[in-house]
């Protein structure tokens, strides 16, 4: 394992653990960066346990600076170090802090877009300019919306601790937005090409941590797996040259069928408690979808009703109206779609484009694929519809 | 421990709270006051009469000079306000809830410690 791997693995895990003991997020990065500086020079191989490594030597960094400077930050800090000696010599990452962190990221009184860069930059372990890259924001601008949520964490007071039980309610799902944005993001970027890999790894790998943490959470549980099942059909998702394929027409034998497995068990899980949510629901119709060698659409079907009476979004509704035509046929699913309002958003009309076409009213669908191509951000998607445009014509 | 400024915002031209709405708020208002003072969060708290009665006092080259009306030059203005301690923004945000549910939105804002003497 390189040092670049071992960072991205550990940095998050590392500052989480510092800023409880300096109680300083920024402190924390400081002595985190510098203890990887270090490790730079004097590892020859990793130590077995690098993480605990890095902890040690960041905190034994931090404490000799804070001896030498006498800020209010450093003497805070250094009291809360000196409160917290009888730690044995050796410290390494504890899993709680992670905890804490993500749930200090995810803070509601934080800006959206802020809780997801702060969360990759510090659980992630994402640098400024690869969140800028993945978002096709300038690198400034992450680097102010993170400097400003810090210091928002820092002047507000927002705690450092998990939420009581009776918090998770409100707290959690921040939390689960903010991985599953950022999957998303990955998955189908807003523009550029369309898979980035990078997003989709940081927030799987970031959805384990947070379920090993919360085993007892049904819906953290459910987004890990329909984080899974997404990211195991992703390499049936391109052509050979780089077009959209519809999950009809996907080659099922190039599925990932480890993280299928994963994911079915997970689904599994989530049935056995019986206290079903939006994410466990999505998991559950992705289970369905890569169940078998074809998908039970009337079960599909169920989940969404589930799902909207759940959550009424437009979304779902649009996603369930895809089910509807499987199920009840074309027509159905365009009336479905009749009170659906998605400003700006192609695939309502690219849906509504597909029914059209089934249903031979050819005028309208070319229409719709038409505004479909107009709204679609992301060069892969609008040549999939420029060539639907063309073939359901033909058909 | 932190000290936070829970404020209340009065839109101006907005519709007049009802005598019975009036009752219910100070009531409210009261029972949270009392909530505050048994938990040790109280500081200080009041509500405010309308910005017409306010007066801005500003010393330019070395003159003082007096303005009728208030100094933002808004709608929006501070209706009344709590001062609270407590040991962070969470505790803070669970007052605030309950404040908002009597009086309307509340902006919650952290003191600068260096200004706790």
């Amino acid at each position: 394992m390189d040092l670049a791997n071992i960072y991205r693995a550990e940095y998050g895990r590392c500052v989480a653990t510092l800023a409880r003991l300096l109680g300083d997020i920024n402190l924390a990065e400081e002595a985190v960066q510098e203890a990887f500086t270090t490790a730079l020079q004097k590892w020859q191989t990793p130590p077995p346990n690098p993480g605990a490594w890095i902890v040690t030597t960041a905190r034994n960094r931090a404490v000799d600076r804070l001896r030498r400077e006498s800020t209010r930050e450093a003497r805070h800090a250094q009291a809360l170090l000196l409160h917290q000696q009888d730690d044995p010599q050796e410290v390494g990452p504890v899993k709680d802090d992670q905890l804490r962190l993500i749930f200090t990221c995810c803070h509601p009184a934080l800006a959206p877009d802020a809780r997801t860069a702060l969360t990759l930059r510090l659980l992630g372990g994402l640098e400024v300019p690869e969140i800028a890259r993945a978002y096709l924001i300038q690198e400034a601008t992450v680097a102010q919306r993170i400097v400003r949520a810090k210091k928002k964490i820092r002047d507000a007071g927002i705690p450092y601790r998990v939420p009581a039980e009776h918090e998770l309610p409100d707290r959690l799902p921040p939390v689960l937005t903010v991985l599953y944005l950022m999957f998303n993001e990955g998955y189908a970027s807003t523009a550029g090409p369309l898979i980035r890999s990078d997003l989709c790894t940081a927030a799987i790998r970031l959805a384990r941590e947070l379920a090993a943490l919360m085993p007892d959470e049904p819906e953290v549980l459910g987004l890990l797996a329909l984080l899974l099942l997404t990211e195991a059909r992703r390499p049936a998702r391109l052509g050979p040259t780089g077009e959209l394929v519809l999950l009809a027409d996907q080659d099922r034998s190039l599925w990932n069928r480890a993280l299928i497995a994963e994911g079915h068990d997970l689904v599994r899980r989530c049935l056995r408690r019986n206290r079903p949510g939006p994410y466990q629901i999505q998991a559950a119709i992705s289970a369905v979808h890569t169940d078998g060698a074809a998908t039970d659409w009337p079960q599909v079907l169920a989940l969404y009703d589930q799902l909207l009476a759940l959550t009424p979004t437009p979304i779902v509704a649009l996603n369930r109206a895809v089910a509807v035509a499987e199920v009840h046929g074309p027509a159905a699913a365009l009336a479905a779609l009749e009170d659906v309002d998605l400003p700006g958003f192609h695939r309502l009309p690219a849906t509504r484009a597909e029914l059209l076409a089934r249903l031979g009213r050819d005028a309208e669908a070319r229409a719709a694929y038409d505004q479909a191509i107009a709204l679609a951000t992301n060069e892969t998607e609008r040549a999939f519809l420029q060539t639907r445009r063309t073939t359901r014509r033909a058909s | 421990m932190k000290q936070y400024l829970l404020s209340v915002h009065s839109v101006e031209g907005a519709p007049a709270l009802s005598d019975e709405e009036t009752q219910t708020m100070l009531r409210e208002t009261d029972r949270i006051n009392d909530e505050l003072r048994a938990a040790g969060a109280w500081v200080f708290g009041g509500g405010l009469l309308s910005p017409d009665s306010a007066t801005v006092v500003r010393i330019e080259n070395g003159t003082t000079t007096m303005s009728d009306g208030p100094f933002a030059e808004t709608k929006e203005h501070i209706g009344g306000f709590w001062v609270i301690r407590c040991a962070d923004l969470d505790q803070a945000l669970a007052w605030a809830e309950q404040c908002a549910a009597a009086c309307g939105p509340i902006e919650v804002r952290p003191f600068d410690d260096l200004s706790q003497a």
